[in-house]
């Protein structure tokens, strides 16, 4: 392998409303100047590229916040800026996340002619009652139609679903998951909902109000998820990623592999491999916050540093081990400098090995079917 | 130097807070021991442990300076005591340095099973002693009966008891009044060999090792050589002092006196408590009585909760018992908890106040494994082991028979909560001996195995009787009892620290509720656990903590790596607070509530 692909991520912060479920970095707000963030981002991708090598990025992943809420020709100005500054591999992949509500269907082309190439849709639910209950405004309608159009429009597309909702049992589940299969979209994310600190879901759980099926439960769902998929063609290559050949998610792969990526935007994230470690970039979070830095310094970077040797080796486990590839001992080597069997030593592997929860050969290490469905214990064991 | 006839040499008892440390800061008020500035509450409790939680550990002295009624000023030498049972011994020497005792009643609460306890021992010295009735400004405060009290409970003459308010200091100049009236001056030949009594010893930052002596006969000064007649070991007096309470120094002690001196003496555990120091010279001819050493009776283990903390721990209890001779501690070795030691105490709430000392004076976290009685093991050879660890329990093969240790319980109750105690006792399989009643409230007094005083009897006794009753004990010798190891097995490993010896009758429930608790507190892992009770080779109890099914985070993006990373980092830091046993981690909640389990 000569050098890893760089990946580009792009932050846009903004949310017509917060879903109650969702700890990303995501803001409402009444007034957005989008001249004034695009001009931001435009100053910050210089600056980035000023500080990184020069490379041809390989994938560039708009992501929010809501993406296609943001202009036509903002993304058409980051991707052409990103173009002059970088250049582009051969056949980069251009990734934009999009809700599925009407009025961003109707930008879905403008997006197409300013060079985005994949359309990720968040779809969340293909019923309405489970949108409503989601806090999402889009009905399921408007979902299928623009799952629809991003299949006419976009060369490749993804949507996203969650499940182990509230009340729904396997069965529903598994009828709402052939509707979406049967779309013929090449690349599905299933979540299972799960309660982060901080949001409104987790709140409400917190009071009682609201009730996640147990954990058999959420057990045997993950299980006849990936069977259901796996029986449609599509292979598990992430715990909650599915593909049909070919269509997997490059830039994800680069987070999950510890390839170099750059972030731009509000606590957007970086991670770049040199020659005196892996370093890690991270910027404000909070969006005037970011957006003043910017305006001021040309950057919004708020920490730059090198990770120590234990923090890539962790990064690299807790991403690599996601994937059904697992981790490859020549990834971690070049990630982090370290060898892969040092860090993770045999007494640690054995039990998990005879377990049926990690397998592993003399190029990688990886978790099992069984080992991805309790993999934060796997890790931890693995970890130390 | 002052006249025999005008020193007093006078021990504050009373029942946990009936106000004795308070009255005790008066006195030294009045008698100008301390100007006003220097002045705070419970001046002679020198522990922050002490003032927070409102008790006096350890005795302390003060000598004050008190005009009295006849314009003569007298040198009072006064000895506050701690009012727990568990420091009863030290309650004892203080009696032994004096000549008589003021006996401090709370008007509202009455007598309690210290007071009495107390003033028993106090009538045991010879003491002459001075009632005082304290809080009497208080709305509940009933003089009457808390004289009836005295005069029924005690058998002590209440007509002629000083009526005050320490708080307020309503009166409080009659009490040293009555001190320098109705006791007696000490006597003893300032010309006669020296014969000091060693009232106490203890580790100071600023004087070294002190030691609290008593004359009784001969004087004690700088630069004389003394031998300490239990040791034999000889050494140079380097200061002589008093505490006022600020340590004063001065020439010399005479026979009556009480004060400090300093020896050259390194360690606290050199001297032994109720020795007799005499001149090497000139030594006397027959040691004074001393008294009784204390003997701990509560043994516990004390582990680490991070086992890099090994060391630490060694040095904080060699450098706490500098300070506190009554504690033992020896090394253990536990397959689950790691390296620890394994200490004696005088009772629970000197286990809890050591624990707490630790952690804070040393800052320390510790697991503690289940307090345990020391248990006489008659072995088939013949001989007999005093067994601290119920780990080191002979195989029952071996065993003839074990004999476990009695008190006997005194405790002072209204009678609305008469049967509920009543209840209690009989179900912690005690003996009724006595039952009387002063007014409303019932004297009981109970033999009782001292183990099931110490698995939860205070806990129990302070709830069915809304803290309204008082206790009291004294151990009462040896008696055999149908009693069995308990064990608790992790994947049909024994864990160690959790083993227990328990009454037969009760082992098959202790088992259950352990099981349960632990399963409650032992979270879901990548394995199957199965908890077992064990008692011989025989499972009298089963619970299992199914595999975890799902633990897997839903998304993980670049955004996401920081966090994740961190997380994964806090849980390894948390992790160092589990103990594996085989494969499976427990937490160390696991083991404390394990031992605090509720058997009914």
């Amino acid at each position: 392998m000569s050098s890893s692909p760089l990946g580009l991520y792009v932050h846009w912060p903004f949310c017509q409303s917060k879903c109650p479920y969702c700890d990303f970095n995501s803001h409402v707000r009444e007034h957005i100047d989008e001249a004034r963030w695009r001009t931001a981002l435009l100053a910050e991708l210089d600056h980035a590229a000023a500080d990184t090598p020069d490379r041809p990025v390989a994938t560039v992943f708009f992501g929010g916040g809501t993406p296609s809420l943001m202009e036509p020709a903002t993304v058409a100005a980051v991707i052409e800026r990103i173009g002059i500054r970088w250049g582009f591999a051969s056949d980069p992949e251009i990734t934009l996340e999009a809700n599925p509500g009407s009025v961003e269907a109707g930008r879905f082309r403008g997006y197409r002619a300013a060079g985005v190439n994949r359309l990720s849709l968040g779809v969340q639910a293909l019923d309405d009652a489970a949108l409503k209950g989601l806090g999402r405004g889009h009905s399921a309608a408007e979902a299928m139609a623009a799952i629809a159009l991003a299949g006419a429009i976009f060369p490749r597309s993804s949507f996203d679903l969650i499940y182990a909702r509230p009340g729904q049992t396997p069965a529903a589940w598994a009828e709402e998951l052939d509707r979406a299969i049967a779309f013929g979209t090449g690349h599905l994310s299933l979540y299972q909902l799960t309660l982060e600190p901080g949001t409104q879901f987790h709140m409400r759980a917190e009071r009682g109000d609201l009730v996640l099926p147990d954990e058999d439960t959420q057990a045997a769902l993950f299980e006849a998820t990936e069977e259901r998929m796996t029986a449609a063609g599509f292979a598990t290559y992430e715990v909650s990623n599915h593909a049909r050949p070919g269509a997997a998610s490059r830039h994800n792969l680069i987070y999950w592999r510890s390839d170099d990526h750059l972030g731009v935007g509000p606590g957007a994230h970086g991670r770049m491999t040199t020659s005196v470690g892996r370093r890690a970039i991270a910027r404000h979070r909070a969006p005037e916050t970011w957006l003043a830095a910017v305006e001021r310094d040309g950057h919004g970077i708020k920490d730059d540093s090198l990770l120590t040797s234990d923090e890539a080796a962790t990064e690299a486990l807790l991403m690599g081990l996601r994937l059904d590839e697992g981790v490859s001992a020549e990834r971690f080597l070049r990630a982090t400098g370290q060898t892969l069997w040092d860090v993770v030593p045999a007494d640690r592997i054995e039990p998990l090995e005879i377990a049926g929860f990690i397998a592993r050969d003399e190029a990688s290490l990886r978790a099992t079917r069984a080992g991805r469905r309790v993999l934060n214990a796997v890790i931890a064991a693995l970890t130390g | 130097m002052t006249p025999q006839a005008r020193i007093r040499n006078v021990a504050i008892i009373a029942h946990v807070d009936h106000g004795k440390s308070t009255l005790a800061d008066r006195l030294i008020e009045i008698c100008g021991g301390l100007e006003a500035r220097e002045m705070r509450s419970q001046v002679l409790d020198s522990m922050d442990i002490e003032r927070e939680r409102g008790i006096t550990i350890k005795a302390q002295t003060v000598r004050l300076a008190f005009t009295a009624a006849d314009g003569e000023t007298y040198q009072i030498n006064l000895m506050d005591t701690p009012g727990h049972v568990d420091f009863g011994y030290e309650v004892s020497r203080s009696l032994a340095a004096c000549e008589g005792s003021i006996l401090v009643v709370d008007a509202s609460q009455g007598v309690e099973a210290q007071t009495l306890a107390n003033a028993y021992q106090a009538i045991a010295a010879n003491h002459e002693i001075v009632p005082v009735i304290n809080k009497v400004d208080l709305p509940a405060a009933d003089v009457e009966r808390a004289k009836q009290q005295i005069e029924e409970v005690i058998g002590l003459g209440a007509e002629d008891a000083v009526l005050i308010s320490a708080k307020t200091g309503l009166n409080v100049p009659a009490v040293l009044q009555a001190v320098v009236d109705r006791l007696p001056a000490p006597i003893g030949d300032p010309a006669a060999p020296l014969k000091a009594l060693l009232v106490d010893s203890w580790y100071d930052t600023y004087l070294g090792v002190v030691i609290l002596v008593r004359i009784f006969e001969g004087r004690i000064a700088r630069g004389l050589r003394v031998r300490l007649m239990a040791t034999g070991a000889v050494h140079e007096i380097e200061r002589v002092g008093v505490f006022t309470p600020k340590p004063l120094l001065v020439d010399g002690l005479d026979p009556g006196e009480i004060g400090f001196i300093n020896a050259g003496i390194k360690a606290v555990a050199e001297c032994r408590i109720g020795d007799t120091i005499t001149e090497e010279r000139r030594q006397a001819a027959q040691a004074l009585p001393g008294f009784k050493p204390s003997q701990p009776v509560v043994f516990c283990g004390l582990f680490p909760v991070d086992t890099s903390e090994f060391e630490n721990l060694r040095e904080s209890l060699a450098k706490l018992r500098l300070n506190d001779a009554s504690f033992h501690y020896e090394p253990e070795t536990s397959a689950a908890l790691g390296l620890g030691y394994r200490c004696g105490f005088l009772g629970l709430l000197h286990l809890e106040i050591i624990q707490e000392r630790l952690e804070r004076e040393f800052n320390l976290d510790l697991i503690a494994t289940a307090p345990s009685v020391i248990y006489r093991i008659h072995v088939r050879a013949g001989s007999v082991l005093e067994l601290h660890n119920p780990a080191d329990l002979p195989d029952p093969s071996r065993i003839e028979r074990i004999e476990e240790p009695w008190i006997k319980a005194t405790i002072l109750v209204p009678d609305t909560y008469l049967g509920s105690v009543l209840a209690l006792c009989q179900d912690k399989r005690g003996a009724q001996q006595e039952l009387s009643y002063v007014g409303d409230r019932a004297m009981v007094v109970y033999r009782l195995p001292l183990a099931e005083v110490v698995y939860d009897f205070y806990d129990r006794l302070k709830s069915v009787s809304r803290g309204y009753a008082s206790f009291d004990y004294q151990m009462d010798g040896y008696e055999e009892g149908d009693v069995v190891k308990l064990s608790i097995l992790v994947n049909a490993e024994p864990v160690d620290a959790l083993a227990m010896i328990v009454h037969r009758a009760r082992s098959e429930a202790r088992g259950r509720a352990i099981c349960v608790k632990l399963k409650d507190l032992i979270h879901r892992q990548l394995f199957k656990i199965a908890i077992q009770a064990a008692i011989g080779g025989k499972i009298i109890a089963r619970e299992t903590v199914n595999a975890l099914r799902k633990d897997v985070t839903a998304k993980c993006y670049g955004g996401d790596i920081t966090r994740k990373r961190k997380l994964l980092d806090k849980q390894k830091k948390g992790k160092k607070r589990m103990r594996a046993i085989g494969n499976v981690e427990i937490p160390q909640e696991a083991f404390l509530a394990a031992l605090k389990t509720d058997d009914r």
